[in-house]
């Protein structure tokens, strides 16, 4: 996959430049390229890669024009089912809309969570709040739209959908996703005072796993990069 | 021994603020910093601080602060009465303030932010590398209330200062230099036309995370969704309703309504200091 004439460059001020791609799967594919460049050390000194829905914003770049030329040339591999850091979530599939998105996806409300959990998923960015990831990985006709009227307090560990995306609230805020589950240890998906504050980085792999019928109590670890979660592994049904 | 203020008076909005937390925007995470950081780094230089130390950011009203031993101070930014102990004393230059006195910041008389900076520095708990108050995102100590106790770093040696540090006032108008793009596509050439030629106003629902406009609005040439896409310090976003947005340090990462033009960083501390209701005119850079 060479992106050519699919890649746009545009600036954004003086130092930063919006790198807009034609689809979800090259914007990952990009986003990964620019993370390999920046580790070999061939790409220029840049303060931030911040990757959206189909973008890749680099800011605090020293000359964007000359950047702009040099990303046109690149050879872009496509992401592969493997690439980037794994992680797991635990989640109960209990949340207030399990009821309205089975309707939507026509399955019984039981058999969401199978749904969910059969898809491997991405970040493909990050925002709205930190820690906040955007997954996806949902196939097309699993797309629900957001809710009619949004939430005044969805609470931290809510696991929703929206669109194309899949997310894991790792706060109690306003929301107006679909909420199909709970994460029973949301901090572990941001703790500034770790070495690693956000579980989910863009460009992580996600799978959603059953998480034990006990709630976890605080101070458990819950998912983190390092562990890998056996709860609902082989349970490969439905979708 | 380091000392601590009592806050007496937090004001209508005083929060620590330094260099912020660039670097975290792909986890969500904003700059934030000191909205006037050129105001900033003078006030923490005339106190022989590094630069970036953290300073207290005021709005508008001002606050008042009890320290518990003898320390030194600079009021600087927007231009304010200062009083310690109930007397009169220097603006923009530092004060000497006695432990149990009360240094008196009061409303700005031009400008919106005035900024304290004590020898030895705001001494927070820092946050990814930083003590700024973040407002959109909720990281980093919470705003100043009534009460609050903020403590003070250990002073720096007493450095030459430099004489005569210039303090910038707020214009009468803010010009505000852009560079269209990245999404000046989604508008049509008349929109562009009334961007670069529009009056505009520095709306009273301006806060740190934008620079809001009253003003002639921006409509958009297509009704179509943009993805969410990054976002960059200065971008002037247009949501549906056309009126632009300055988006300045506490705004969000990414978003998901065009970004017209940028405004270049250096004019952004006057942007800060703009008051609502100051005229505003956008020029291409």
């Amino acid at each position: 996959m060479t992106d050519g004439p699919s890649l746009t460059a545009r600036p954004a001020g003086r130092h930063a430049l919006l790198v807009e791609l034609s689809d979800a799967e090259h914007t990952a594919a990009f986003h990964a390229e620019v993370l390999r460049r920046r580790a070999a050390g061939t790409l220029p000194p840049v303060a931030e890669i911040v990757p959206g829905a189909r973008t890749v914003l680099l800011d605090g770049v020293g000359d964007p024009g000359a950047l702009a030329r040099g990303v046109a040339g690149w050879e872009v591999p496509p992401v592969t089912a493997d690439d980037g850091e794994a992680v797991e979530i635990p989640v109960r599939y209990d949340g207030p809309d399990l009821a309205d998105v089975a309707t939507l996806w026509g399955v019984a409300p039981e058999e969401v969570g199978a749904r969910h959990r059969a898809h491997t998923y991405r970040v493909a960015f990050c925002g709205f709040a930190p820690g906040f990831g955007y997954l996806t990985g949902l196939p097309a006709r699993l797309h629900v739209p957001r809710r009619a009227t949004p939430r005044t307090r969805v609470p931290a560990g809510a696991v929703a959908l929206a669109g194309p995306y899949s997310a894991v609230y790792p706060r109690a805020t306003p929301g107006g996703w679909q909420l199909i589950g709970t994460m029973p240890d949301p901090g572990a998906l941001w703790d500034p005072a770790r070495e690693r504050a956000a579980l989910l980085v863009p460009g992580t792999r996600v799978r959603f796993v059953t998480a034990d019928a006990e709630p976890t109590g605080p101070g458990r670890g819950g998912a983190s990069p390092q562990e890998t979660s056996a709860a609902g592994a082989g349970t490969e049904d439905g979708a | 021994m380091t000392a601590a203020f009592t806050t007496v008076r937090s004001g209508a909005l005083t929060t620590v603020q330094d260099a912020g937390r660039p670097g975290h925007a792909h986890l969500g995470v904003p700059r934030s910093g000191a909205l006037d950081a050129p105001a900033m780094r003078l006030a923490n230089r005339l106190l022989g601080n590094a630069p970036d130390a953290a300073v207290l950011e005021t709005t508008l009203t001002g606050c008042a602060l009890r320290p518990d031993r003898d320390v030194t101070a600079v009021v600087g930014g927007a231009y304010c009465p200062v009083s310690v102990g109930g007397r009169p004393a220097a603006w923009g230059a530092p004060v000497r303030v006695p432990a149990g006195s009360v240094l008196d910041v009061g409303a700005a008389v031009a400008g919106v932010r005035s900024y304290v900076a004590v020898a030895g520095g705001i001494a927070a708990e820092p946050v990814l590398g930083s003590r700024s108050t973040d407002l959109l995102s909720g990281l980093g100590p919470a705003p100043l209330r009534d009460g609050d106790v903020v403590a003070v770093g250990t002073a720096p040696r007493p450095v030459p200062l430099p004489v005569a540090a210039p303090w910038p006032g707020p214009a009468a108008e803010l010009v505000l230099p852009v560079r269209l793009g990245p999404r000046a596509d989604w508008f049509s050439p008349a929109a562009l036309r009334t961007l670069a030629s529009g009056a505009y106003r520095v709306s009273p629902h301006s806060n740190r995370i934008g620079l809001r406009m009253e003003g002639p609005p921006l409509q958009h040439a297509s009704t179509g969704e943009l993805p969410s896409e990054g976002m960059v310090l200065g971008a002037v976003q247009v949501p549906p309703d056309g009126h632009p947005v300055v988006f300045l340090n506490d705004h969000p990462t990414t978003g998901g309504y065009p970004v017209v033009a940028v405004v270049l960083e250096p004019a952004l501390a006057a942007a800060a200091q703009a008051a609502a209701g100051t005229p505003v005119r956008f020029v291409l850079a």
